[in-house]
């Protein structure tokens, strides 16, 4: 069975840009910072026009339930990424004695 | 307080009620047409503050005026000549363009309304008010800058708010009539105006768009006497309840 969506009049029917899912508007990765103290924690991404837009965008999809008090916004293609995760990171994984593991701790101190 | 301070009181109130009820509801007739995702929830995010401030006025109204009527009996309960929203933001949108500009001129007007109501002696209004200044600023935050991007953006954008602005103005003039009602409030809603062009000619300015130049203003909202769209607003938004009174969820 086949829908049509409602169209709003005025609206134009055709996507000028082609692609349904980005508008041609860049993408943009949303940090938050939960509170203050805290550091800036990678929340997700969304598409936006430009920083202000995307700030706002952040506030409404990933703040309204008060999960923040401050948010930045990176546009996605500033970011570089870690690749070959072989040589980078598995070298570390038998290289125990990094690991603050081998110490006794006092009753005392408590969680640590 | 008197009955009859009361009364008027009560009347003030529906007044801000309505106005933010029926935005409210304006407003969530775009939720899922928006431009994208996040502007969707943008505009659900406004929705909701407006009908939240709502709910707090017409809970109060209904106690002061004492006769047991709740938030959702004067939400839902009420006709169209009852109603006493400004004309203004029960026009319908028929395009982004539209909607961002009637929240514009909404915002710009509303941001120095509970700015001033959130210094009088009602405490409880000043509360409500206090609260609703900072949705406000958010609020005209968001339409401005979309008022600019899009002015200043390409030429169908450009058109598209132009002609929103122009389709709005004759139902900002009302926004600033001052009555009785207003007066014993202790809001004289003239003194917002100057604040108001300042804020929108700013805006303009920025967008590079044109202030409309149109004498002719429309008034009768604050009395009752609506344009035709009010009562379609009100079928949709009013059937559950007058279907199927007393509903809870």
């Amino acid at each position: 069975m086949s829908y049509d969506v409602p169209q709003v009049p005025g609206e134009h029917q055709e996507d000028p840009t082609g692609g349904h899912e980005d508008h041609g508007w860049p993408l943009w990765e949303v940090f938050v910072r939960p509170k203050r103290g805290l550091s800036h924690t990678h929340a997700g991404s969304l598409h936006a026009p430009d920083a202000e837009s995307a700030v706002q965008n952040a506030r409404d999809a990933y703040t309204r339930r008060a999960e923040g008090v401050s948010v930045w916004v990176v546009p996605s293609t500033s970011i570089r990424a870690s690749d070959d995760a072989e040589s980078m990171f598995e070298p570390f994984e038998d290289r125990p004695y990094r690991h603050p593991t081998f110490y006794d701790i006092p009753d005392e101190v408590g969680q640590m | 307080m008197t009955t009859t301070t009361t009364a008027t009181t009560v009347e003030y109130l529906l007044r801000l009620a309505d106005d933010n009820v029926v935005m409210g509801q304006r407003l969530s007739e775009y939720i899922s047409r928006a431009p994208d995702l996040e502007e969707d929830l943008a505009v659900a995010n406004i929705a909701l503050d407006h009908v939240g401030v709502a709910q707090h006025l017409y809970t109060y109204a209904g106690e002061l005026e004492g006769g047991g009527r709740t938030e959702d009996d004067l939400a839902f309960g009420r006709t169209e000549r009852e109603f006493t929203n400004a004309l203004l933001v029960e026009q319908p949108h028929h395009g982004f363009g539209d909607l961002i500009a009637r929240q514009f001129l909404f915002d710009a007007y509303q941001l120095e309304l509970w700015d001033a109501l959130s210094r009088p002696d009602d405490a409880r209004l000043a509360g409500i008010a206090a609260k609703a200044v900072k949705e406000a600023r958010y609020h005209l935050r968001h339409s401005s800058s979309w008022v600019i991007r899009l002015g200043d953006g390409t030429d169908d954008s450009h058109r598209r708010i132009q002609d929103g602005i122009d389709a709005m103005w004759r139902f900002t003039g009302e926004l600033f009539e001052t009555d009785e009602v207003d007066l014993a409030a202790g809001v004289d809603p003239a003194t917002l105006r100057q604040a108001w062009d300042g804020t929108v000619d700013a805006v303009l300015a920025e967008a590079t768009l044109h202030r409309p130049e149109d004498p002719y203003q429309a008034t009768g909202g604050r009395h009752g006497v609506h344009t035709e769209h009010l009562g379609h607003l009100l079928a949709e938004m009013q059937w559950m309840q007058r279907t199927y009174p007393g509903l809870e969820w």
